[in-house]
C-alpha cells in the first residue's frame, strides 16, 4: 500500500515561508523601530578626538607679550607595547622613583580610576613635562617601546607681574561642566582674572576630528577622510590697558606692604596698573605644581590670592571728602565761598570729630587742601538737617546716597574681572534699622569724612580720581583694551555722568591742586606737570591706613590713581610719595635718578603686620 | 551526438534555480568584500591575497564544478551512492586523526596550501545514499526495519562529525528528518522531536529566570504550558471527528493557568505557578487515558502518553542538568548557545544585532558599514556574514536576500515534486532541507533568535569547502532533474 504524501510538500513550504516571515518581522523591529542600535554602532566606531585651539595671547598696552602658550609634553603609554621595557632606565630619564612608576602603572590599569582604560590605546603616564625634562626623555625614547609623547600647550608668562589681573587656567571642575556643556573632563578653563572673564574669547572653539576605532580601540583612520571634521578656531588675542612698566614699578613699591595701587586712564577708563600686595609670580600657577602652590597660598594669612584692588573694601578716609564737596555744591548746601569753623575738629554737644591744626574758618578749596574734617562734618550736618529742601533726614540720606551711587560707589563698578566687591554706601533704611528710626545728620556724620559705615574698593577710589579728572564722568574701568577681531562690551565705551555739574568738579580739582601746591600732598608736587591730589588717613582697628587719590596733569589728565597702603599711617607717609612716583613713571615713561632712589627706598620699606588677621 | 546531448541538457536545465543560485553567489561575493574590506586598505577586491579575491576563486571553481557535474552520467549517482557514502564515512572517521586543530575543531584536512572540510562534502553523499535507500522498490518508512536503516544513514555521519568537535555541522543532518516526513514518516514523530527540542531549549535556557515573587521558574512554566498546548492540538488533529477533548483541554487549561498566573502576579500571595500548570497537564493526561480505556480508541492513549511523557522528559532533563557538575552543565549550555561562553557568544550576538540594527531602512551603503569594517562583529565573513548585509544594505537588502532564499527553497520544492523517481525526489528534498536548515539556523543566530551554532550561510559565507559542498549538492539535483522522464 503506497500512500501519496505529496500534500506534505505544502507543509514544508509553509514552514519555510513562516521562518522567513518571522525573520523579516524581526529585521523590521531591529532596523526600523529604534535608533538605539545606530547610536550604539556610532559610539562603537567613532572616536571623536577633540582638537584644542590655541588660547589667545595677552599683551600689555604697548604690545609687550605677557601671556602666551608654551608646548608642554605629556608622556603617554600603551600597556600592550611597553612590556619588557627597562623600567629603571625609564625612571632615571624621567627623574622618578621605581615606586612611583609602579604606582602609576597600577593607577592606569585600575578601571575604577581610569574608566577609559584599554591596553591598546595611549594612556596618560605623566603630564606636562617641561622642555628640559622632555628633551632628556626624548633622547632615549627609542629605547622605550610603548611610550609616546603628546604635545599640548600650557600658559606661559614672560614676567612675574600682574598675577591678579591675568589670573590663570586650570582643569575644569564638575560644576564648570554642568554650567556650560562646551567643556568636557580634562579641558582647561580660566579660573581667575581675565583668563576667567574673557574665557569665551580666549578659548576659541574646539574642533573635532572623527576617527574610526576598531574593536581593540586602535585607530583605523579618519571617518570619510575628515570631511565631517571641524577645525578648531583659535582663541582671540587680548591687548590690555596695563602698562607693564608701571605695573612693575607698582609691585616693586608695594613690596612688604599690604594694599593696592590702581591707575586708570581717565579718558578711556582703561586700567593702567592694578597692584595688589602681596602678590605672587603667575608662573607658579602653571603645570604640575599648580595645585600645591594654590593650596599653600590659600592658607597664607596674608591672602596673596586676594585681589585687594577690587576685593578689598576699605574706609576711603579723607579722599572721600572730594565726593562730599561735590554733593554739597550740587545740592546748594554750600558755595565755594562758604566757610565753616574748625577748632581742632567738629564739636557739637558731646560729639567731637577731631582735626589737626590749621586756620579757621576756611572756605572749600583750602579745606580740601588741608583736609579739614570740621568743614565736611558741618556740610553733612547742614545737608541732613535742611528741612526746607528735604522733608526728612531719610530723604536727605536718599539724595546723598543717589549722588554716591552715581559716582560709582556702593555697587560693583563692572570691571571686566571676576569677584569685584561693591563696597558699602549706607542708605536710610540701613540707619533706620541700626538706630530704630532715631537718627540724624549728627549720628552719621563720620560718613562725610570717609569713615563709619562707608567702604570703597581701591578701584572705586581711583575711579573717583578719574571722574574728577574728567570733571564729571567716567567710563567703567576695564583692563582689556582691545580684543582681536572683536569689539569690547559697550559699557567700556559709554560715559557715565554723575549728578554733579562740571563747574563744581572744577572747584574740587582746584582744591586738589592746592593740596599739592600747599596742602597735604606737597610731596607730589613737581615742576613738570600739574598734579592734583588728596590724601587720606583712614582710621581702623589697627594703625591708620595711608591713602592717596590723585590725577595728573590737571587740565589734560593722563592718569588717575589710588594708592592704599594698609596700616601705612598718614596719607603722606606712603600714599603721596608712591602715587607721585607712579604718575612720574607713567607720564615721563621713566623715573628721574632722584625718584629712582626714592623708589628703591620705598621698595625696601617693610611694614610689620605682626600676626595679621583680617 | 555529444553536441545534441549538450543542447538537451542546457534546454532541460531548471534555469530559474540557476539564476537564483547565481544571484545569491553575486550578492554573497559583495558581502564578503564588505566584510573583509578594511578602511585603511586600498580596495582591490580581486587581489588573491584578500578574502574577496579568494572568494572569486572559489566561485569560479564552483561554476566549473557545476559544469562538470552536469556532464556526468546520472547513473553514476545511483550506482556509486553507497560506495561514496562509505568512502566519506571512512574519511570522516579518519579526519580527526589527521586534522589540524583550528580553534578546537578537528574537521579540517590540509592538502598542500588548501584546507578542506570533509563534513561539508559528506552531506551530498549522505543525501545520495538516503535517496538510493528510499528509492528501493518496496521501501516503506512505516516498516521499522526500513525506518531504522534510514535513521542509521543519517545518524552515522552525525556521530562522526560530533567526534570532530563540529556539533554545528552535525546538527545539519537533523534537516533530513524533513525528508523522512515528506516520504511518509508519521508527522507525530517529527512533532515529538520538535517538542523535545523546544522543551529542552526553553527549559534549560530560562530555568534560572524567576517571576511572581521569585517563586516561579519561567523555563518550567513555559514547558508546562507548551505541553498543555501541544496536547490540546494533538487531540484536535488525531482525535475522533467532532470530539471536544482538545477544545476542553485548551479551554480549562487556559482558565486554570490564567487564574493562577493572575493570582500569583497581582496578589501578594506568591506561589509556584508551574505546579498548577503541571497539575493541569497531568489531569489532562489522566483524563485522556481514562477516555482511551473507556472507548478503546488508541490515539487518546498515545496522546495521554505524550502528555505524561512530556512531564517525564522535562523532569528527566531537569534532574540530569542538576546532577551534572557546574562545569559540564555550562559546557552543554555553551554548546547549544544557550549561555554566553567565556569568549562571549552573547557579545557576538549583541554586536551582530547592533550591526544589523544600525543599518536602518537603506543601510549605510556598500563598504560603508562601520560595525563590520572595524571588526566589532567576529567571524563576520563566515558565520556572521548576514550582519554585513543588514548593516550595509539595510532592511531592504536584508529582507530582499531572505526573500530570494525563500524563492530558492520554494522553487526546489517545486522541482522536487515534479520528479517521477523516488530517488530524485528524495535527493531533492535532502538538498532543500539542508539549505532551509542552514538559512534558518544561521540567520536566526545572527538575529538572536536561535542558539549560536556555527554553520555557514549558503553562498554568502566565505570559504571554499562550504561553497563547493553546496554547489555539488545543488547541481547533482539539477542534473537529476534535467534528465527526468517527462
Amino acid at each position: 500500500m503506497t500512500h501519496d504524501y505529496s500534500k506534505r510538500s505544502y507543509v514544508i513550504g509553509l514552514v519555510a515561508v513562516v521562518i522567513i516571515l518571522i525573520y523579516i518581522v524581526r529585521l523590521f523591529f531591529l532596523q526600523l523601530m529604534s535608533d538605539d542600535y545606530k547610536l550604539r554602532a556610532d559610539s562603537n566606531a567613532f572616536l571623536k578626538r577633540v582638537q584644542y585651539p590655541a588660547r589667545g595671547a595677552i599683551t600689555d598696552r604697548n604690545g609687550v607679550l605677557m601671556v602666551y602658550n608654551q608646548p608642554a609634553y605629556d608622556i603617554m603609554v600603551i600597556m600592550r607595547e611597553q612590556e619588557g621595557v627597562d623600567t629603571l632606565d625609564v625612571c632615571a630619564s624621567l627623574g622618578i622613583t621605581p615606586a612611583f612608576y609602579a604606582a602609576r602603572m597600577r593607577e592606569i590599569k585600575d578601571r575604577k580610576r581610569n574608566p577609559g582604560y584599554s591596553p591598546y590605546t595611549q594612556q596618560l603616564f605623566m603630564a606636562q613635562l617641561n622642555a628640559e625634562e622632555f628633551s632628556r626623555f626624548q633622547e632615549k625614547l627609542f629605547l622605550y617601546p610603548g611610550f609616546y609623547i603628546q604635545k599640548r600647550t600650557i600658559r606661559q608668562y614672560n614676567q612675574p607681574y600682574a598675577a591678579h589681573v591675568l589670573g590663570d587656567v586650570a582643569e575644569v571642575g564638575p560644576d564648570d561642566i554642568e554650567r556650560d556643556s562646551y567643556y568636557q573632563g580634562g579641558d582647561y578653563i580660566g579660573k581667575l582674572g581675565i583668563e576667567r572673564s574673557y574665557e569665551k574669547q580666549l578659548r576659541g572653539e574646539k574642533g573635532v576630528e572623527i576617527l574610526l576605532r576598531d574593536v581593540r580601540g586602535r585607530i583605523q583612520g579618519r571617518y570619510r577622510d575628515g570631511q565631517q571634521d571641524v577645525r578648531p578656531v583659535p582663541g582671540k588675542n587680548l591687548t590690555l590697558g596695563i602698562d607693564l612698566e608701571l605695573q612693575k614699578l607698582g609691585e616693586r613699591l608695594m613690596r612688604n606692604k599690604l594694599g593696592s595701587i590702581v591707575a586708570i586712564e581717565p579718558s578711556t577708563g582703561e586700567i593702567l596698573c592694578m597692584v595688589s600686595s602681596p602678590t605672587y609670580d603667575p608662573r607658579i600657577m602653571v603645570g604640575r605644581q599648580r595645585g600645591r602652590n594654590q593650596i599653600e597660598m590659600q592658607r597664607d594669612p596674608m591672602k596673596p590670592l586676594l585681589n585687594r584692588a577690587i576685593m578689598g573694601t576699605y574706609p576711603p578716609g579723607s579722599t572721600f571728602k572730594t565726593s562730599q564737596a561735590l554733593t554739597f555744591l550740587e545740592e546748594g548746601i554750600i558755595t565755594p565761598q562758604t566757610a565753616y569753623p574748625c577748632s581742632h575738629g567738629f564739636h557739637f554737644g558731646h560729639l567731637t570729630v577731631g582735626c589737626h591744626g590749621h586756620g579757621s574758618p576756611l572756605p572749600l578749596v583750602p579745606s580740601i587742601a588741608t583736609s579739614c574734617n570740621g568743614y565736611f562734618c558741618w556740610g553733612l550736618y547742614h545737608m541732613f538737617g535742611n528741612r526746607r529742601k528735604y522733608a526728612s533726614v531719610q530723604d536727605a540720606m536718599t539724595c546723598w546716597k543717589d549722588h554716591m551711587v552715581a559716582m560709582g560707589f556702593g555697587y560693583a563698578l563692572g570691571i571686566d574681572l571676576p569677584g569685584e566687591k561693591r563696597g558699602m554706601i549706607p542708605n536710610a533704611a540701613y540707619y533706620d534699622k541700626a538706630y530704630r528710626g532715631s537718627w540724624n545728620g549728627l549720628t552719621v556724620v563720620s560718613i562725610s569724612i570717609g569713615q563709619g559705615e562707608v567702604t570703597l574698593t581701591p578701584l572705586q577710589i581711583a575711579n573717583l580720581g578719574a571722574t574728577i579728572a574728567n570733571r564729571g564722568w567716567f567710563i567703567t574701568p576695564h583692563v582689556v583694551r582691545k580684543i582681536q577681531n572683536d569689539r569690547l562690551d559697550s559699557i567700556y565705551y559709554e560715559r557715565r555722568y554723575t549728578k554733579v555739574a562740571r563747574q563744581h568738579y572744577e572747584t574740587v580739582a582746584t582744591g586738589m591742586r592746592s593740596a599739592v601746591l600747599g596742602g597735604t600732598c606737597r610731596a607730589a608736587n613737581n615742576g613738570q606737570y600739574e598734579v592734583c591730589g588728596k590724601t587720606g588717613t583712614a582710621q581702623n582697628r589697627g594703625h591708620d591706613h595711608s591713602v592717596f587719590m590723585g590725577f595728573a596733569p590737571k587740565d589734560d589728565p593722563k592718569i588717575a590713581i589710588a594708592v592704599y597702603v594698609e596700616n601705612g599711617g598718614w596719607g603722606a607717609n606712603y600714599g603721596v610719595p608712591l602715587g607721585a612716583l607712579m604718575m612720574e613713571q607713567y607720564i615721563n615713561g621713566h623715573l628721574s635718578e632722584a625718584s629712582e632712589a626714592r623708589a628703591a627706598e620705598f621698595e625696601n620699606k617693610v611694614i610689620n603686620y605682626g600676626n595679621y588677621v583680617r | 551526438m555529444a553536441t545534441t546531448s549538450d543542447n538537451n541538457i542546457l534546454r532541460s536545465l531548471d534555469w530559474i534555480t540557476i539564476v537564483l543560485y547565481l544571484v545569491l553567489l553575486a550578492l554573497g561575493w559583495m558581502s564578503v568584500c564588505g566584510a573583509t574590506y578594511d578602511f585603511s586598505q586600498e580596495g582591490n577586491f580581486f587581489d588573491l591575497g584578500t578574502r574577496s579575491g579568494m572568494q572569486i576563486v572559489w566561485i569560479g571553481t564552483s561554476i566549473l564544478l557545476s559544469g562538470a557535474i552536469l556532464l556526468l552520467d546520472t547513473r553514476l549517482f545511483d550506482t556509486f551512492a553507497n560506495v561514496l557514502y562509505l568512502a566519506f564515512m571512512v574519511l570522516l572517521l579518519v579526519t580527526p586523526f589527521v586534522a589540524n586543530d583550528i580553534h578546537g575543531s578537528l574537521s579540517w584536512i590540509k592538502i598542500g596550501t588548501f584546507s578542506l572540510q570533509p563534513a561539508e562534502f559528506a552531506k551530498f553523499s549522505t543525501a545520495l545514499a538516503l535517496a538510493k535507500l528510499m528509492g528501493t522498490y518496496g521501501f516503506s518508512l512505516s516498516r521499522p526495519r526500513d525506518f531504522v536503516a534510514a535513521a542509521f544513514l543519517i545518524l552515522l555521519p552525525m556521530v562522526l562529525i560530533v567526534l570532530q568537535k563540529e556539533t554545528g555541522s552535525a546538527l545539519v543532518y537533523l534537516a533530513f528528518s524533513l525528508v523522512l516526513y515528506r516520504e511518509g514518516m508519521t508527522g507525530s514523530l517529527l512533532f515529538i522531536g520538535v517538542a523535545a527540542v523546544a522543551y529542552f531549549v526553553v527549559g534549560v535556557r530560562y530555568d534560572g529566570d524567576l517571576v511572581f515573587g521569585d517563586m516561579t521558574s519561567v523555563g518550567r512554566l513555559a514547558v508546562m504550558l507548551m505541553a498543555c498546548l501541544f496536547t490540546a492540538v494533538l487531540c484536535g488533529v488525531y482525535g475522533e471527528k467532532g470530539d471536544s477533548h482538545g477544545l476542553r483541554i485548551a479551554f480549562y487549561g487556559m482558565m486554570v493557568n490564567g487564574v493562577a498566573i493572575l493570582v500569583a502576579w497581582l496578589t501578594p500571595w506568591h506561589f509556584d505557578v508551574a505546579w498548577v500548570s503541571l497539575a493541569v497537564v497531568v489531569a489532562s493526561g489522566l483524563w485522556l487515558a481514562w477516555t482511551a480505556m473507556r472507548t478503546r480508541l488508541v490515539p487518546y492513549g498515545l496522546i495521554a502518553l505524550f502528555a505524561l511523557g512530556s512531564i517525564g522528559f522535562y523532569f528527566a532533563i531537569d534532574q540530569i542538568m542538576d546532577h551534572l557538575g557546574d562545569h559540564q552543565r555550562i559546557r552543554i549550555e555553551v554548546l547549544l548557545g544557550l549561555k554566553d561562553d567565556p569568549q562571549g557568544a552573547g557579545y557576538n550576538v549583541s554586536q551582530a544585532k547592533i550591526a544589523i540594527g544600525s543599518g536602518g531602512l537603506e543601510g549605510k551603503g556598500f563598504l560603508m558599514g562601520t560595525q563590520t569594517k572595524l571588526k566589532y562583529v567576529p567571524e563576520q565573513e563566515t558565520d556572521f556574514i548576514f550582519c554585513t548585509v543588514g548593516e550595509e544594505e539595510g532592511f531592504v537588502g536584508a529582507a530582499g536576500v531572505l526573500v530570494i532564499y525563500l524563492l530558492f527553497i520554494l522553487r526546489l520544492i517545486r522541482v522536487a515534486e515534479r520528479q517521477s523517481e523516488v530517488f530524485s525526489r528524495v535527493y531533492g528534498y535532502c538538498v532543500l532541507s539542508v539549505f532551509l536548515f542552514h538559512v534558518f539556523i544561521n540567520v536566526g543566530m545572527v538575529l538572536g533568535l536561535t542558539p549560536v551554532i556555527g554553520i555557514p550561510l549558503p553562498f554568502f559565507s566565505y570559504g571554499g569547502s562550504s561553497l563547493w559542498g553546496f554547489t555539488i549538492l545543488l547541481f547533482i539535483f539539477l542534473k537529476l532533474d534535467a534528465v527526468r522522464k517527462r
